[in-house]
């Protein structure tokens, strides 16, 4: 019997008949790369490709890289196996990849979701026999709200900390999260102020999306500039010093975590909205059946729930370990500290 | 319920111990008398009898939700609240009632005589015609008590401000054994109201743990020292011929504890007593676990009334012939509990005196706090002798000083998911001790508070990696770290299987400095019980 088209092994998603990895945790020869969060790009291979699009943001992370990109659609052979890469929705620059060989289809999604956010190429689902997904949000009871509810909820709030006197503080991650608020918070309320991590990634991104003007955070910001503005931080700003120089000011999280009372609550945050960049419960279910695929795999997330429910529905679905985060919805990748010297000191990482 | 749903929703979403107050304010000077009168009763826990037992309601829910039993229960584990769980999994609403909170509760009160279908109907249309929040909110009436990290003391405060009624006098008039549906804010709140002057019990005082040195109190001359017992603080209060027990959770626990009836009799009219019921078999004081077979009981049979009676072991009076005499200084209100004990024989009545310890300086104190085992007390309470009684938990007058609590080292064994801010986070330990040749880690306690927030989620880190076994959601974990685990009593038992129940087990410290093969030992646990 021949091998598996994709293999989970110590390293990685391994492609025997190309001898490439997809998204590996160790270091490799050869890495297609989904996406630029930490989890999902990893320092250390001889050899990326990823989408164009994607290029100078893992550059920024990971440094002088050898790196190709390709286009959406673009298929290139190695070994005789065809691989593809398709818009994922996730952040911006994140690709399915789907690779195929001898007329059997794979598609290994990194992260996605299914609605399009403004910055990120909205996802399409591919056709495909076996389709490799997360499912971050894999329960039922992860439901999101359309993004246009959500920023008219965020954009009220933040015009209400500005009628009582406050500095609106709002948390996302650098890659990702930071620029989706960016793009939809009304700046006919106030300014908007960004921490350096999410300053310096958005300028890497700005060549390739629609961004507002930004003030970046420095030494000089003036304390009493802030009043009625909006601060837009990384989650470990949260209850830093840093944070001081905005007082009175008023914090909010926009995280699919805060679906549960008990998170917001647990973090010390004062208002927390629902927004994700990963599919809800109705958004997997949905996505993977325009796959037509037959098998499922599950690769972060809560895996043994979402792929035993699969299975009730007549999937052949299964669970793979791999090293990317899903379970916890922490924000901080482990591997950041141990990587620290070689990435870019004030990159945020994580995969929310 | 639109009102209400908000003011929940905007006491859950800050920490603000001043937004909270004030967001409860404009809801009392603003809400419908009625939802008012209803809002006190679910802040001050009264809420009224579960109509539908939880079980139904997770399987109406998951019908509902269209997803089956077993993904409903997962889902459960996960959010770690039910209402919540619910709220969250039905699909989103169809419609919006208009419906008030007092007639929602009307509703959930009519509701508990029905047949199931009926209260099934009544559920499903409900849960379709809320909100998400609302959902939740309606969802927590019929199920539980609401944790939003409002006090009863907060929620005072707020009313205070709305009525400009002091607060003790609400703390007072919200006491005790009112009903929702048959009283009125007015009746309740804004009138002198003499009726159920009967049955009401004060505020209790309460003390914190003493924080210094016990030097720092000062003159030892200004002081009465006795021993703190481990029971049930109550009231009990004689008035017009009638017995009324009060237990500080404010819950009237008269028909639990029937041996207290023949106070009627010896005790005069117009007096209330402050003391600990405590555990009494074969002639002295037993230990805490002897005291719980009495807590949960409905029915008091005879035969655990002679097994574990009960006595009250009082220290203070509040009332005496029908006067409040908290105002009087401490050693005046014990000169008249001391005259009226004098008076009686404890052979007749069950009830003793909580003794003043006598001590010439801060040495013999500490002195006698090292008896307090012995004494099967938990240390000592140190109160001012000119203090008058005062409301609620204040520094200053009376201290709580507690002997050290007893440690463990233990190995962790399994893990649970956390609830309410806990949930996703495995924060909820079962900790094992090793049998006696070493070769086995025996489960002895479970704990859950002790870390810090950041130590919680480094260990639910490791824990999520290092899963041998899943059981729901319950984990067994590889025997690797070591904690120290202190708790306050420690007796025999026959239902755990160490052989052995400690009281209020909780981590003191993460001992990373120990491997697992350092942790104590079973028999080691057995030497702490005392004879």
């Amino acid at each position: 019997m021949n091998p598996p088209l994709l293999a989970f092994n110590e390293k990685g998603i391994y492609c025997e008949a190309a001898d490439t990895y997809l998204d590996p945790w160790k270091p490799v020869n050869k890495a297609i790369i989904s996406h630029g969060h930490a989890d999902h790009s990893r320092w250390g291979h001889k050899k990326y490709i990823t989408h164009h699009s994607n290029v100078p943001i893992i550059k920024h992370r990971l440094g002088e890289i050898e790196v190709s990109g390709k286009a959406w659609n673009e298929t290139f052979t190695i070994n005789g196996v065809k691989f593809s890469l398709h818009p994922a929705g996730h952040i911006i620059g994140s690709s399915q990849i789907r690779v195929e060989y001898k007329g059997e289809v794979w598609v290994f999604t990194g992260d996605y979701k299914d609605e399009p956010d403004g910055v990120a190429v909205p996802y399409e689902p591919i056709k495909c026999h076996t389709f490799i997904t997360e499912c971050t949000f894999g329960l039922p009871a992860f439901k999101w709200q359309p993004q246009a509810e959500v920023f008219t909820e965020i954009n009220k709030w933040w015009q209400q900390n500005k009628e009582d006197g406050r500095t609106s503080v709002i948390f996302g991650y650098s890659l990702g999260k930071a620029q989706r608020l960016l793009r939809h918070l009304d700046t006919s309320i106030g300014k908007i102020y960004t921490h350096g991590a999410i300053e310096n990634m958005t300028d890497v991104v700005r060549p390739l999306a629609e961004m507002p003007k930004t003030t970046r955070i420095s030494r000089d910001t003036k304390k009493d500039e802030f009043k009625g503005n909006i601060v837009v931080a990384p989650p470990s700003a949260h209850g830093s010093p840093w944070i001081k120089k905005m007082v009175p000011y008023v914090t909010a999280s926009a995280s699919g975590w805060m679906t549960f009372r008990g998170a917001r609550r647990r973090r010390a945050i004062d208002r927390g909205f629902v927004l994700s960049d990963h599919c809800d419960w109705q958004g997997l279910l949905k996505s993977i059946e325009a796959t037509d695929a037959e098998k499922v795999i599950c690769t972060h997330g809560y895996t043994d729930i979402f792929s035993r429910y699969l299975r009730e529905l007549g999937y052949d679905a299964r669970t793979e370990d791999t090293q990317y985060e899903g379970e916890t919805g922490e924000e901080e990748s482990k591997k950041r500290k141990r990587n620290l010297n070689v990435l870019s000191l004030h990159l945020q990482s994580g995969c929310k | 319920m639109k009102h209400f749903a908000e003011l929940i929703k905007t006491l859950d979403s800050t920490n603000k111990t001043t937004l909270k107050v004030e967001a409860l304010t404009h809801y009392f000077k603003n809400a419908d008398d009625r939802d008012k009168v209803w809002t006190i009763a679910i802040l001050s826990h009264r809420r009224p009898p579960r109509p539908v037992n939880t079980t139904l309601m997770r399987e109406w829910a998951s019908e509902l939700a269209n997803i089956p039993l077993w993904l409903f229960e997962e889902s459960y584990h996960i959010v770690g609240d039910l209402a919540e769980t619910i709220a969250l999994v039905i699909p989103p609403a169809k419609e919006n009632t208009e419906k008030s909170l007092n007639q929602f509760l009307q509703e959930i009160i009519e509701l508990k005589p029905k047949d199931e279908a009926t209260k099934k109907e009544y559920l499903h249309t409900n849960w379709l015609a809320l909100n998400y929040y609302e959902r939740f909110v309606f969802t927590k009436l019929i199920t539980g008590s609401f944790r939003i990290g409002v006090s009863q003391k907060l929620m005072t405060r707020a009313l205070s401000k709305a009525t400009n009624i002091d607060e003790d006098i609400l703390a007072y008039k919200m006491m005790g054994n009112w009903k929702p549906e048959k009283t009125t804010f007015k009746k309740l709140i804004l009138e002198e109201n003499e009726e159920d002057y009967l049955s009401k019990p004060y505020p209790f005082y309460l003390a914190y743990a003493i924080d210094g040195e016990v030097e720092e109190l000062g003159d030892v001359a200004q002081w009465s020292a006795e021993h703190k017992w481990d029971g049930i603080r109550a009231q009990v209060i004689v008035r017009n011929n009638e017995l009324f027990v009060w237990s500080r959770g404010e819950e009237l626990v008269t028909d639990k504890y029937p041996e207290f009836q023949s106070f009627i009799d010896k005790i005069p009219n117009g007096t209330v007593l402050d003391g600990e019921i405590l555990p009494f078999p074969k002639g002295s004081i037993g230990s805490f676990k002897d005291l719980q077979t009495r807590i949960g009981r409905k029915n008091i049979t005879k035969n655990l009334l002679s097994k574990t009676p009960v006595i009250l072991k009082a220290y203070d009076i509040l009332e005496w012939q029908g006067e409040d005499i908290r105002d009087k200084a401490f050693q005046e209100r014990r000169k008249i509990l001391e005259k009226l004990y004098n008076k009686l024989s404890t052979e007749e009545i069950p009830l003793h005196l909580s003794k003043r310890i006598s001590f010439k300086n801060w040495a013999e104190v500490a002195k006698e706090r090292e008896r307090a085992r012995e004494e099967k007390s938990e240390g000592l309470m140190l109160k001012r002798l000119d203090s008058p009684y005062l409301v609620g938990r204040k520094k200053g007058d009376w201290w709580k000083w507690k002997v050290d609590p007893l440690t463990v080292d233990a190995v962790l064994t399994y893990a649970m998911r956390g609830h309410g801010r806990r949930s996703n986070l495995f924060t909820d330990y079962t900790f094992g001790l090793w049998d006696d040749e070493k070769k086995e880690l025996v489960t002895f306690a479970k704990a859950y508070s002790g870390l810090t927030d950041a130590e919680f989620r480094k260990l639910d880190a490791w824990i999520k990696k290092n899963t041998l076994e899943r059981f729901g959601p319950v984990r067994s974990v590889t025997p690797h770290h070591v904690f120290e685990i202190a708790f306050e009593g420690i007796a025999e038992s026959k239902r755990h299987k160490s052989g052995v129940a400690t009281r209020f087990p909780r981590m003191v410290r993460w001992r990373t400095d120990k491997n697992i093969y350092e942790a104590n030992t079973l028999g080691e646990l057995r030497d702490l019980i005392p004879d």
